[in-house]
């Protein structure tokens, strides 16, 4: 399991979560080269769907990142987003997916550091998670 | 027509200057003496304290003024004669022969190849390398065209050669190119030529020009950077090898009085030093020592910059470490640094290389410029400006802004650029003002039904991709990727040329689709979605690969897999790009009108300076009167009262029928966006505007310290002039205390004025009293730029200056005396005192600052203070269009710095409020009846009430979008169980594609 390099699809929005990540890259903040960020433009774009599509499609985790708490540029979309992945991780465990391969983070716009922080613990999780259990089903 | 605005200097104040004018309606005529604008900070490699790339974020300013419709960028003219007055100036230019006529030159660099004239000193390089007769300026030269150097071309001295004219397919050479006068009659000029570095020739006992291993910090700005003459690999001049130990050494030419030295503190070289040695490192592993008096970090976000510096990137910091002399080992090049350290002790070190920081002085042939435009230039030979008139000159109609006004930073210059236009475009704007024609574009090919054909830009920026990420490989990759008809590589994809290629492209190659690898969306792609306009594209098909701030930089020791990574996502991107559409934004009308939170002295600048170009401002006010924190000053500033100027200003603001002021007043929420807020107060009244800006200031730290409250002893600076002012001051063994509140634990900034405060009191006892006792004790004396006369008095009317460790406590005090260790001396001293003044910070009044920014959705930083669009280019506006900031509320600051910075939000709010509509963007959501079921799950979803059911002739209900009102967050779309709602831009369809495209591949897109 040593060798296991993840692979992690990240939804940024817009506004915060995205301006994070970039910010961690002014600030050269160095982290895992395993996730591919798609830009939302607010976590409450993400549609269950594009989740469970990730999942299907062999991603060993997922992560919406979304702006704080009272923060949202769009007023409440994080909200949303918060209850939709709360509903969704119960949905993953019941498919037999670990909840914990589903993260939702909130992330500012000056967060460059969270941003790295989010990124390295996650990919530790799914590194000591191991690959996704479809994978396992194909082979 | 109505007038035009002259700008003179194309460095980032005149681009800035003419940007905003231009956007305001004002046509503008921008003239800079140099073949191509950029000035300085196109020639810097990066910016503190972001790091930021210099090239890449200013080069999009660059090709926005080339490619305004308002502007016209006259290039290698120069001003030679001002007639006139404020309102009608006729202004003559020398239009110096180039010898290449620049609409013929297609900038391809054939001529160079053959010129046989090589050795001629490149300026753009600060003479590191040579350059031809014939030339092109630099990669990012805006206009990227060649020019002859008439005085050094055989051709044109001695009527031999001829090469480059052979050689240049296009025939733009021309050797009877001659100088032409030209005329212009505009309303008003803004100055900005910028400044000199200082010649650190004067400075013998540094060996510069005599030792190789001796470099200015603009040659070793130079010598970093990636289109410098070594592509970014830092050497050691003399051997050509990797350098192991560098000093920096500061106040080159700056804070002495020896001959040919300036008094002055040049304001920005502590914090380039820091980050020259800071990017260093990120080169290779080496020693660096930086020695300096005072470490003068006082701007926004700079103390946490130093501290990283020092902590993170292990610089070595040598604090009151003045250099005495340098010396060369013939016959190793190495440099003996010959210093007296903190303790006082002479200390010896040896170093590979020494960098000079180098102060900042006025341009080159300043006098005569003042002449020329008959304006008056202060004692050290800057222009004439006054506390409470930052940007004017003296002569009315003329203005100024950047380093022409002092030595200043490039957030400053922008601001104040900003803000100079506010001025200079009130004397153009009046009742008979036409705005300029907007710019027309070629009409946009129809796409509808084509096959996607995909033209993709990989881009190296220098080396901040591509000394990480293989972009000929991820190149090579792009083209193997179906529907992509061309994928090419670019240096800076940003640049005018590469922009000029990609509109191109869109013709040659019939491209219906964009794709740029580079960096972020965020910064950058207005840029490239202005291309695509202007190739006749819907800038919507245009899709950004983030190749830079979310890849190379993050990942800077993973070639490989940051290889893979790079080629991953242009692989995303190219699957949505496939998928894109043509939008339309939708227009919105504008409320031509603005408001201003916080009634200070910014506030009210700002409201005057809306007014004055004839829009209505609602000035709020939480307190009964206006003035805000300026009715503690007691001071007289330029030899003027501050309260008497305050009462002109609250006069003017009164009495002005375009400004509605609020006393007393709260704000109670700003729904809307852009050019439509609602201004609600508490009291229920509510006001239309199209723009707000926050002037909230900041609010005094109240001590803890030193049983502030209850000894009587003890008192802030502002309670200390008040007392000086009203004869109550009694002290006669005086302590200042410097930062308490500020650069601790808790406080991590640096309050700004504190320093500057503390000396001018000191003066003012000393003043009364000479036989008075007056210490300062510090960490360090931060009096930057013209302020150090204040410190250097300070210091020649017997002041104590007492300096202690920055890791140390706070000195104590007992009720009688204070102690501290004094780092100079090295022992514990003890200090008889009858009063202790506290230099009290300046705190953020976080709490007031929330409650506005959830109004608008505005951030806050991390010490409290709102966090701005883009901390160097974009120093007054938000993220959220339409919301603007000034003042201390952005940062603590000096009155002279509120007032520019407060103009230069009226400015940026003009170019909203000026425009009857804007176009909305046309990421927005859209309901598919033929799928709604009239669930009405969206219209609950919405927090902008943007959907609403509507019954249909049929009977049934459907959901319909109002796409003025939609902000486009897709929270519906990821809502509808029916799949009825989509977002334009943003369809469930592209990305899902972007995320089978990430998965259905290997990593890096395998072999």
């Amino acid at each position: 399991m040593a060798d296991f390099e993840p692979r992690i699809v990240t939804f940024c929005c817009n506004w915060c979560s995205y301006a994070g990540a970039d910010g961690a890259g002014v600030a050269r903040l160095q982290m895992p080269t395993n996730f591919r960020i798609i830009r939302t433009m607010c976590s409450a774009r993400v549609d269950p769907e594009f989740v469970l599509r990730a999942f299907a499609k062999g991603a060993d985790g997922v992560m919406v990142l979304g702006c704080h708490p009272a923060d949202c540029h769009y007023i409440g979309g994080n909200y949303r987003a918060r209850r939709r992945i709360a509903l969704l991780r119960m949905v993953l465990e019941q498919y037999g997916f670990d909840p914990k391969r589903l993260k939702l983070e909130w992330v500012s716009a000056s967060e460059g550091e969270k941003f790295q922080k989010t990124i390295v613990e996650f990919v530790d999780t799914i590194k000591e998670l191991g690959p996704t259990p479809l994978v396992k089903e194909e082979n | 027509m109505s007038k035009s605005a002259l700008v003179i200097g194309g460095g980032i104040a005149g681009i800035q200057a003419s940007l905003d004018l231009a956007d305001r309606g004002i046509h503008v005529f921008l003239v800079e003496k140099d073949p191509t604008i950029g000035g300085v900070m196109c020639r810097l490699d990066k910016t503190f304290p972001t790091n930021d790339c210099s090239a890449c974020i200013l080069s999009p300013k660059m090709a926005d003024c080339a490619g305004h419709p308002n502007i016209d960028v006259l290039t290698y003219h120069e001003v030679q004669k001002v007639e006139g007055q404020a309102g009608d100036f006729k202004v003559t230019v020398l239009k110096k022969a180039r010898y290449v006529n620049p609409k013929e030159c297609t900038g391809c660099g054939d001529c160079l190849a053959k010129c046989p004239v090589k050795n001629i000193p490149d300026k753009y390089e600060y003479g590191l390398v040579n350059r031809k007769a014939i030339y092109i300026p630099h990669a990012q030269a805006v206009p990227r065209v060649a020019i002859i150097d008439g005085e050094r071309c055989n051709m044109i001295q001695k009527g031999k050669c001829g090469l480059c004219a052979k050689n240049c397919g296009k025939g733009a050479i021309h050797y009877d190119d001659k100088d032409e006068v030209i005329t212009l009659e505009v309303g008003s000029i803004i100055a900005a030529p910028g400044f000199k570095v200082w010649n650190a020739e004067t400075a013998t006992e540094y060996g510069y020009g005599r030792y190789q291993n001796v470099v200015t910090a603009i040659e070793y700005e130079r010598l970093m950077c990636a289109s410098g003459p070594h592509r970014g690999h830092i050497v050691i001049p003399s051997s050509g090898e990797d350098p192991k130990k560098i000093a920096y050494i500061q106040c080159c030419g700056s804070r002495s009085e020896k001959k040919g030295w300036k008094k002055y503190c040049s304001s920005v070289c502590c914090m380039y030093a820091v980050k020259q040695a800071m990017i260093t490192k990120e080169h290779g592993d080496l020693q660096e020592d930086i020695f300096f008096m005072d470490i003068r970090s006082y701007g926004k976000e700079f103390e946490a910059y130093i501290h990283r510096g020092e902590r993170e990137y292990g610089i070595n910091m040598h604090r009151a470490a003045r250099v005495s002399n340098i010396e060369e080992d013939p016959v190793t090049k190495q440099l003996t640094v010959n210093y007296t350290d903190a303790n006082g002790d002479a200390v010896s070190d040896v170093f590979d290389m020494v960098v000079l920081s180098v102060g900042l002085v006025p341009p080159e042939g300043a006098e005569e410029f003042a002449q020329t435009l008959g304006i008056e230039l202060n004692e050290y030979g800057f222009c004439k400006t006054s506390v409470f008139h930052p940007l004017e000159t003296t002569k009315p109609g003329i203005f100024v802004t950047g380093a022409f006004a002092a030595p200043k930073d490039i957030p400053t210059s922008v601001a104040e650029a900003c803000g100079a236009s506010a001025k200079a475009g009130a004397y153009i704007v009046d009742e008979n003002f036409e705005p300029c024609a907007p710019k027309v574009y070629p009409p946009e090919k129809d796409v509808e039904g084509k096959e996607p054909r995909i033209g993709v830009w990989v881009c190296h920026c220098g080396i901040n991709i591509g000394s990480v990420v293989d972009v000929p490989a991820v190149t090579a990759y792009a083209k193997t990727l179906p529907n992509v008809v061309l994928a090419e590589e670019s240096q800076y994809a940003c640049a005018q040329d590469c922009l000029e290629s990609i509109s191109a492209a869109i013709q040659e190659h019939d491209l219906n689709r964009v794709v740029v690898a580079s960096c972020t969306p965020r910064t950058h792609e207005p840029l490239f979605r202005e291309a695509c306009r202007n190739g006749g594209l819907n800038k919507y098909l245009y899709n950004m690969a983030n190749i830079r701030d979310q890849c190379s930089w993050i990942h800077m020791h993973e070639h490989e897999a940051a290889t893979a990574k790079a080629k991953d996502l242009l692989r995303m991107a190219i699957a949505k790009a496939r998928l894109l559409e043509p939008l339309v934004g939708a227009e919105i009308p504008v409320t031509n009108a603005a408001a201003v939170i916080g009634g200070g002295i910014t506030g009210m600048t700002a409201a005057l300076d809306i007014a004055a170009q004839g829009y209505p401002v609602h000035l709020v006010e939480r307190e009964a009167e206006l003035g805000g924190y300026a009715r503690n000053f007691r001071f007289k500033e330029d030899g003027v009262d501050v309260q008497e100027f305050l009462a002109d200003t609250i006069k003017k603001v009164e009495s002005n029928p375009l400004i509605t002021v609020h006393k007393n007043a709260v704000v109670k929420d700003i729904p809307g966006y852009v050019g439509n807020f609602k201004l609600q107060l508490e009291g229920g009244e509510e006001y239309p505007i199209g723009a707000v800006l926050f002037a909230v200031g900041a609010a005094a730290y109240q001590p803890t310290e030193y049983n502030f409250g209850s000894d009587p002893k003890v008192m802030t600076q502002t309670v200390a002039e008040k007392a000086m002012d009203d004869g109550s001051f009694k002290g006669k063994d005086v302590v200042f205390i410097q930062c308490v509140g500020s650069r601790n634990d808790k406080v991590a900034y640096c309050s700004r004025v504190c320093c500057a405060a503390s000396c001018r009191e000191a003066i003012k006892i000393k003043m009364a009293d000479p036989t008075a006792n007056v210490t300062i004790i510090h960490k360090d004396i931060r009096t930057y730029a013209f302020r150090e006369e204040l410190y250097y008095r300070a210091c020649q009317m017997g002041v104590k200056f007492l300096r202690y460790n920055e890791s140390e406590p706070l000195p104590e005090y007992d009720g009688n005396c204070v102690k501290v260790y004094d780092a100079t001396l090295g022992a514990q001293v003890e200090i008889p005192v009858d009063t202790v003044i506290l230099a009290a910070g300046i705190a953020p009044d976080r709490e007031n600052k929330e409650n506005l920014a959830k109004m608008v959705k505005v951030p806050i930083s991390k010490d409290g203070f709102y966090f701005e669009a883009h901390q160097k280019l974009r120093p007054v506006d938000f993220a959220t269009e339409g919301v603007y900031v000034a003042g201390a509320a952005h940062w603590p600051k000096f009155m002279d710095e509120c007032i520019a910075q407060a103009s230069g939000a009226a400015s940026r709010m003009l170019t909203v409020i000026s425009k009857d509509k804007l176009i909305s963007e046309g990421i927005t959501a859209v309901s598919n009846p033929d799928r709604c079921d009239g669930c009405g799950v969206c219209v609950g979803c919405c927090d902008y009430n943007a959907i609403t059911l509507v019954e249909q002739p049929n009977g049934l209900v459907k959901s319909n979008v109002n796409a003025g009102l939609c902000k486009g967050c897709g929270c519906c779309v990821a809502s509808c169980p029916a799949g009825a709602m989509e977002q334009r831009g943003f369809r469930s369809k592209q990305i899902i594609a972007e995320i089978d495209a990430c998965l259905d591949f290997p990593v890096g897109g395998g072999e």
